[in-house]
């Protein structure tokens, strides 16, 4: 089944409120899936500063926090639950480098603009955990799972992130990854789960970065991804949603002056200021919306 | 008119009530309101009653319907009125996929559009929507009408039986099986009187074309033998 969920604030004055909006977005989709949760925020980027969420795994954080400051100088480093978030001005090829050369450390996503957390439970304890409500920013996505086709774990948990500021949610089911996460890795986009949603974001990182727009590239996706799905995809400019064909797996659209929001059900969105004045519709099979900078 | 408010009474416990009303009471008239996109609201009813829901709702609105007279001032999401028997079911905004599914009797109106698979496996129920409906509408309908004002999405009428499909606009596609009839007097008559439940005026009568089952698939054709 999975909920998933998007917002993107055209009005400015909602910005601090982006957080609390998702938290009762989250917390309606928690019956379409309670085995795990995750969301992206996108706030707006400081120059020259990259944030990377990292996923911790045990209970040592003092000594991973004072190893790291001591290879990166300039870091920043903010504990919520089990993930952290670094910030500093160091390129990405080198802190990822480093991240990696420590076992216990998952690194998440990563960017100038976005900070992920996911994690195995139910939606309603996660974003708790994570405090989301008190996230500001610009747009946000979110996902909670009922797991199908790969583990219940935080690997296995959505949002996929495969590239600078990008992210994807998806509910359905892809049947051609195995092929498709073969042929990704040989144009080196990296992939490291077994889960289908993350071929796709790695297919959009790839569309990316041959310099083709989300909206182009998700066009694309649909003779190129075999599956039924509602894919919600974040970059720092914005969002973008997409229906495959058949249209089996469900979505609804309100937009109203101040937002978009995206979710899987109406109630979703029930709680959302002025929602009932904004124009509700469902996104057409095979057509892709987007919405951003 | 007894006002029902989901903020503040459970949806089983409004369901409930509505579900088992006092047979010697005359309140037959309700207003739901803050029905918040909730599921299965007004599911099962099966006495004599109008109720009214103030909002947009989630999936299987009046499922299984009897007798009630059930107004959604607003969109709905799956399955409204689907297995419906007898009663009516009236959609003022949008409906979402399965509108109708299966319903084997009762009037279902809608006022904006229906996304895919709107009166899928249909046994009896009259559809009437004043919009468009999307992709695999009346897919395998057996009995009951589906009129449609607008315009259709691919493969109407897949696979049909005896259902009848009365379209204003163009279907993108036909499916398997879906044939355009000719409309004779009885078919006019029909026709008129299903818009005249939806309050439609007679002179949108007019350019509509009825659709069928060219009954080519009821029999097994030996031609296509070695296609199995």
């Amino acid at each position: 089944m999975c909920g998933i969920v998007g917002l993107y604030l055209k009005n400015k004055k909602y910005n601090k409120d982006l957080g609390k909006f998702l938290t009762g977005m989250m917390n309606n989709m928690s019956t379409r899936g309670p085995d795990s949760a995750g969301f992206a925020i996108y706030s707006t980027e400081r120059k020259k500063k990259y944030k990377y969420s990292i996923c911790y795994n045990e209970n040592n954080i003092k000594e991973i926090k004072k190893n790291l400051s001591k290879e990166i100088k300039d870091a920043k480093i903010k504990i919520i639950s089990d993930h952290f978030v670094l910030e500093t001005s160091l390129k990405p090829l080198k802190v990822i480098s480093i991240i990696k050369s420590y076992d216990n450390l998952n690194l998440v996503g990563y960017g100038s603009s976005i900070e992920i957390f996911k994690q195995v439970g139910n939606p309603r304890d996660v974003v708790n955990n994570f405090s989301l409500k008190n996230f500001s920013g610009t747009h946000a996505i979110g996902h909670t799972r009922m797991a199908t086709e790969s583990a219940i774990t935080t690997d296995g948990s959505h949002p996929y992130s495969t590239g600078e500021d990008e992210c994807l949610v998806h509910n359905g089911s892809l049947s051609n990854h195995n092929n498709l996460r073969r042929t990704l890795k040989k144009k080196g986009i990296e992939i490291k789960s077994q889960n289908d949603t993350e071929v796709a974001a790695g297919y959009i990182s790839n569309g990316l970065s041959n310099k083709k727009s989300l909206k182009d590239t998700l066009i694309d996706g649909l003779k190129d991804l075999d599956g039924f799905y509602t894919f919600i995809s974040g970059t720092k400019n914005g969002l973008a949603i997409v229906r495959d064909e058949i249209a089996c797996k469900p979505a609804v659209v309100a937009e109203t002056k101040d937002y978009v929001a995206i979710a899987s059900e109406f109630q979703a969105m029930a709680h959302l200021p002025n929602v009932n004045k904004g124009k509700i519709f469902e996104p057409e099979p095979g057509l892709v919306y987007s919405w951003g900078k | 008119m007894i006002k029902l408010n989901l903020k503040k009474d459970s949806l089983r416990k409004v369901n409930d009530l509505l579900q088992n009303l006092d047979q010697k009471s005359n309140d037959r008239s309700f207003k739901i309101i803050n029905p918040d996109g909730n599921h299965a609201i007004c599911a099962g009813l099966k006495e004599e009653m109008d109720v009214i829901i103030d909002g947009h709702v989630g999936y299987y609105c009046a499922g299984m319907n009897m007798k009630a007279a059930v107004t959604v001032n607003g969109n709905v999401g799956t399955g409204v009125a689907e297995n419906m028997m007898s009663g009516s079911v009236h959609v003022k905004g949008n409906a979402s996929q399965s509108a109708g599914a299966t319903a084997h009797g009762g009037t279902l109106i809608v006022d904006g559009d229906t996304s895919s698979r709107c009166g899928i496996s249909m046994k009896g129920i009259d559809i009437i929507v004043k919009g468009s409906v999307g992709h695999m509408s009346a897919f395998m309908a057996q009995s009951g009408n589906l009129v449609i004002c607008g315009d259709a999405g691919d493969a109407l009428g897949d696979s049909i039986y005896e259902a009848k499909i009365f379209i204003k606009g163009e279907p993108k596609s036909l499916g398997a099986d879906c044939e355009k009839k000719n409309m004779n007097k009885k078919d006019q008559d029909l026709l008129k009187s299903l818009l005249k439940k939806a309050s439609i005026d007679e002179n949108q009568l007019t350019n509509f074309k009825m659709y069928g089952s060219a009954r080519k698939l009821y029999n097994f054709n030996i031609d296509n033998v070695s296609e199995y």
